[in-house]
């Protein structure tokens, strides 16, 4: 029998060693596992687990989830699209200390890049980022152009991950996960290109409860669910309006 | 020259005024989110948010605003009859694939052929952020600016050749700004209007580019 129902984040994040990537879902505050985020910093803590790569669309912002994560000092570099938040402080004194590397990637491709490593592709053109500061790589080299049908494109390489952290709505024992509205984002993309991913869910359902023509991520992808308490997501990394 | 500069939500009235009915747009974070607000009634105009929504709301009352519902600057919007949710690279693949009619960006600098440069000033200690506008950029159909002319220091944001790193190359067709609307052709830049009291010759002076009547 299949139940990857799984009663306790710490069990969910058994056997993470040194250098791991680990994607985390989440647009804005949209989507954060927190409460994952919070079990990781635990495990970490509790442990010499270092050099860790993390992948999210942002940096972390105030001071817990990913900020938190980074506050460890055991993240050795961050991959995302747009680190800079009204609240981004933790990221961004690392950064300036250069205590963290940080690979700024355009969403699209970040996005794509994910996708590409779920979905079984060795790279792919795009002509996102062509001609800017982007198209090269960390040591300052070009990343390798193509014309195609008359446009230029640069190649990108697909990311993977160890562990994927995401936020869904709905779970069942065999993984099928539903979302709710904008949280939806990076979860489903994310979920198929790690080898282990944690779903955290406000819901666990019998198996056949879901509408699976409303089935959004398929459990194929999702290695255990988690159950937490729902909590109306909190606002934050963004410029109030006076 | 005695002249008024429009004032944002002129700039952003402007820019929604040439939005056809039915077309898909993306509003990018900073003034062209005031574009909404200025969508021509009778009109259905429907909004991308890249990270995940068509068909776009307004903002809710603050009994109402729920933070699973964003748009790209991460403040509460509401989801019209009609709209969708899809994951990221549903998303991306609108942006990227050609699919959205309009999208409208903030901008440092445009050159006259088009170049965007507007997700980093490339100062020493600026932390760089891009987000989606690279993706925007070049995966639109149409790609226009929204800006102000002139920097505070009163140089034309409109320039021979972008000193700030590019966004994208010849992406952008129109530039709607605070004291004339530019369209970028093959042939250069074309005036496309220009507020009251200001000449054509003021403006080409202002930018220091010709600029065709």
């Amino acid at each position: 029998m299949i139940n990857k129902v799984t009663d306790s984040i710490a069990q969910a994040l058994q056997g993470l060693t040194d250098d791991m990537t680990i994607m985390v879902g989440g647009f804005g505050t949209a989507g954060i596992p927190n409460e994952l985020l919070d079990g990781l910093v635990q495990v970490i803590s509790d442990s010499s687990i270092s050099g860790l790569t993390i992948v999210n669309n942002n940096a972390g912002n105030g001071e817990t989830g990913l900020a938190g994560l980074l506050k460890t000092g055991r993240v050795r570099k961050v991959i995302c699209s747009f680190p800079r938040q009204a609240d981004s402080h933790v990221f961004d004194a690392l950064y300036r200390a250069g205590k963290v590397e940080l690979e700024l990637v355009p969403q699209g491709n970040l996005s794509e890049r994910i996708r590409a490593a779920g979905a079984g592709i060795g790279g792919f053109f795009t002509p996102t980022g062509y001609g800017t500061a982007l198209a090269k790589h960390a040591d300052g080299s070009a990343k390798e152009t193509r014309e195609i049908n008359g446009r230029m494109h640069v190649l990108e390489f697909p990311i993977h991950a160890d562990l994927a952290l995401i936020k869904a709505e709905k779970g069942d024992r065999w993984g099928n996960l539903t979302y709710r509205k904008s949280a939806r984002n990076f979860g489903p993309v994310m979920a198929a290109a790690a080898k282990r991913t944690v779903a955290s869910v406000h819901e666990v359902v019998a198996l056949g409860a879901l509408d699976p023509e409303s089935v959004v991520t398929p459990g194929i992808y999702v290695s255990h669910v988690v159950a937490v308490p729902r909590q109306a997501t909190q606002g934050a990394g963004f410029k109030k309006v006076a | 020259m005695t002249y008024t500069p429009r004032t944002k939500d002129q700039i952003a009235a402007r820019v929604a005024q040439d939005m056809p009915d039915g077309a898909y747009v993306n509003l990018g974070i900073g003034m062209p989110t005031l574009v909404a607000n200025h969508l021509p009634q009778g009109l259905e105009i429907i909004l991308h948010s890249e990270n995940g929504i068509l068909g776009m709301g307004p903002a809710p009352d603050k009994a109402h605003e729920d933070f699973d519902l964003i748009n790209a600057g991460k403040q509460p919007v509401t989801l019209l009859p009609g709209g969708s949710y899809f994951h990221h690279n549903d998303s991306f693949a609108m942006m990227r694939g050609g699919h959205l009619d309009i999208c409208v960006l903030g901008a440092f600098q445009v050159s006259e052929r088009g170049d965007l440069a507007n997700w980093h000033t490339g100062e020493a200690n600026a932390i760089p952020a891009v987000g989606g506008a690279m993706d925007l950029a070049v995966g639109a159909k149409q790609t226009w600016v929204m800006m102000d002319l002139l920097t505070k220091q009163g140089q034309s944001k409109v320039v021979r050749a972008c000193t700030y790193p590019l966004t994208g190359l010849a992406c952008v067709k129109r530039i709607y700004t605070d004291l004339a609307t530019l369209e970028v052709t093959e042939h250069g830049l074309q005036l496309v209007d220009l507020v009251a009291g200001l000449s054509h010759a003021d403006l080409e002076a202002l930018v220091g580019l010709t600029i065709q009547a």
